[in-house]
């Protein structure tokens, strides 16, 4: 009956976005009285998954990397072994890609970018967000089993105390027919799913050959670096970067816009940012209605002077 | 090559969203209804597969009547045939499955999807219709080559980029990337006269069920005045966002 928690790992490490799914289920866990049971691949020690109130984890060894079938079929199997009725996953490209399998071999219902705690057990309605962050919608879920994804960033790391035991579960690993042929992935670069703070740029900035105070901020706030559709589309930046309501959605603390002017298909993407500063000239801007901190400026001379305050600050508080 | 692009009707990108009956249905009055764009760039795709490697593409959407100038705009942009499932899109996975029952009843090598529709935002009906369908699966693509039996898709990850290669039948979860924007094509007359003659088939429910409901609509709580810093006192933003918003 326990809830199960899909915990991933990246070179070893939990992720931040599972120690959220953790941290959610055992507030679920609480809501239906039960304990919380989490599921991972490789793991080498668990006892992090204990201080988010994870009590049991059920750790699977496989000599391959992810795949969304053979994952989403183990993870299937660790819920029936643990009768589960809730299994959370987060909103990463990996558990959004092999959560719809799972909702399917579990004859479940399945709602994503779920932003609160079940507003309701029975009925189980939990909210989430919809039309491109423009709305949210309280859905039910009428299923037996449920399949809920975390949007990352909305419900935080809530820390418990208890200790958590790992045992290995061996479940019958079905065969895939996806293969992985190469991977390519910037081993230093936050990325825009787990950066806490998003420096992005926009057609203010005038030209790609402008975006090295951009990196430059980004670098000394620790960020991850995006941009606006029409910079994309430009070929200023890769389409990677390219946030908004058809590239992709940001969910940070912080998101700083610079030279954008705020079209209602950006502000939709990056909505759920839970604080916004725009730096533009034109304080006519749509963005500035949507930010909480904005300076009418020209961004050649505010970022500069920002990454220089950003240095002093840094200085004094390290 | 027989190839089936999901589309889904969904307000355009620059609707606003408003509720209707106490907030529990969406409120359509002056929504203008588009293919959605992330089922564009793989019906897009699609049309390259149609013009380089004679392939035939057919588009189906679940819906009533009011969602068939959507499927001719995807007829007009090329596909050869449109099939409606004569369903409301209750749920995704009510969708998928509608869709599912097409396909196996016609037999699809390829099956593009987008990622999520614009207006649920589920993301789950590409990967539904895969394991409904028993079919290999590649989400958030952004990239595919069909040679043959054999694919090679590109899928986005998180901070990259991932290359696999997989067979037919396979089902993809689209997006921006397996065509650039400027491939897009906008319907021209001909387009137009020649969807009017092109088969628009509809499909009768296979009478699915939801597993999950919209019980209630809710807008994001008006935001509060912006707070403007002066561009001579940078340092105060630095000050803001360290004690007020508490974020660095």
């Amino acid at each position: 009956m326990s809830v199960l928690v899909y915990i991933e790992s990246d070179q070893g490490k939990f992720k931040k976005s599972a120690l959220e799914v953790a941290s959610y289920g055992k507030a679920v866990a609480d809501q239906l009285g039960t304990s919380v049971t989490a599921v991972t691949f490789n793991a080498n020690d668990a006892s992090e998954l204990g201080k988010y109130g994870v009590e049991k984890v059920l750790n699977v060894s496989t000599a391959n990397g992810f795949d969304a079938k053979v994952y989403a079929d183990a993870i299937k199997q660790a819920a029936t072994a643990e009768g589960s009725k809730v299994v959370v996953l987060s909103s990463t490209s990996d558990s959004t890609y092999l959560a719809p399998l799972l909702a399917i071999g579990l004859d479940a219902g399945y709602a994503s970018n779920v932003v609160a705690l079940p507003t309701s057990t029975s009925p189980f309605v939990v909210k989430r967000t919809a039309f491109t962050n423009k709305a949210f919608t309280y859905t039910e879920i009428s299923t037996d089993v449920k399949v809920v994804a975390v949007s990352n960033n909305s419900f935080g790391l809530v820390e418990s105390s208890g200790n958590a035991i790992m045992e290995s579960f061996s479940p019958t690993l079905s065969s895939s027919n996806v293969k992985v042929e190469s991977v390519d992935k910037a081993a230093d670069k936050v990325s825009i799913a787990d950066a806490d703070i998003v420096v992005s740029g926009g057609r203010g900035l005038k030209g790609p050959e402008n975006w090295g105070m951009i990196e430059e901020l980004a670098e000394v706030l620790g960020a991850a670096t995006a941009c606006s559709k029409p910079v994309s589309d430009l070929g200023w930046r890769p389409h990677s970067e390219h946030v908004g309501q058809t590239g992709k959605p940001v969910a940070s603390n912080l998101y700083i816009a610079i030279g954008i002017s705020g079209a209602i298909q950006h502000l939709a993407g990056i909505n759920a940012s839970k604080v916004k500063v725009v730096i533009n000239t034109d304080p006519e801007a749509p963005f500035f209605k949507a930010a909480d901190y904005g300076v009418v400026g020209d961004a050649f001379e505010v970022v500069p002077t920002l990454i220089e305050k950003l240095k002093e600050f840094k200085a004094q508080n390290a | 090559m027989k190839i089936l692009v999901c589309i889904s009707h969904v307000p355009d990108t620059t609707s606003k969203i408003n509720f209707t009956d106490g907030d529990t249905k969406f409120d359509t009055n002056g929504v203008q209804f588009v293919i959605n764009p992330n089922d564009e760039f793989g019906l897009t795709r699609a049309m390259w597969f149609k013009e380089k490697q004679g392939a035939s593409v057919a588009v189906a959407n679940v819906g009533g009547p009011e969602t068939e100038p959507t499927l001719r705009k995807a007829l007009a942009i090329g596909a050869d045939e449109a099939i409606r499932i004569n369903a409301d899109a209750k749920d995704g996975f009510a969708v998928a499955k509608e869709l599912a029952n097409v396909i196996k009843e016609r037999g699809f090598d390829l099956v593009i999807a987008g990622r999520e529709s614009i207006d649920y935002n589920g993301g789950m009906v590409p990967g539904m219709i895969a394991a409904l369908t028993d079919a290999n699966f590649v989400n958030k693509c952004i990239g595919l080559e069909i040679d043959g039996t054999n694919a090679k898709a590109v899928r986005e990850i998180d901070g990259g980029k991932e290359t696999v290669s997989t067979s037919l039948p396979l089902v993809v979860g689209g997006q921006k990337g397996l065509v650039e924007e400027s491939d897009l094509r906008i319907p021209n007359m001909r387009g137009i006269m020649m969807a009017r003659q092109k088969p628009l088939t509809v499909v009768e429910s296979a009478g699915a069920n939801a597993e999950t409901t919209s019980v209630k609509f809710e807008k994001p709580a008006p935001k509060g005045a912006v707070t403007l810093v002066s561009p001579d006192n940078i340092g105060e933003l630095v000050n803001l966002l360290h004690n007020e918003a508490k974020v660095i």
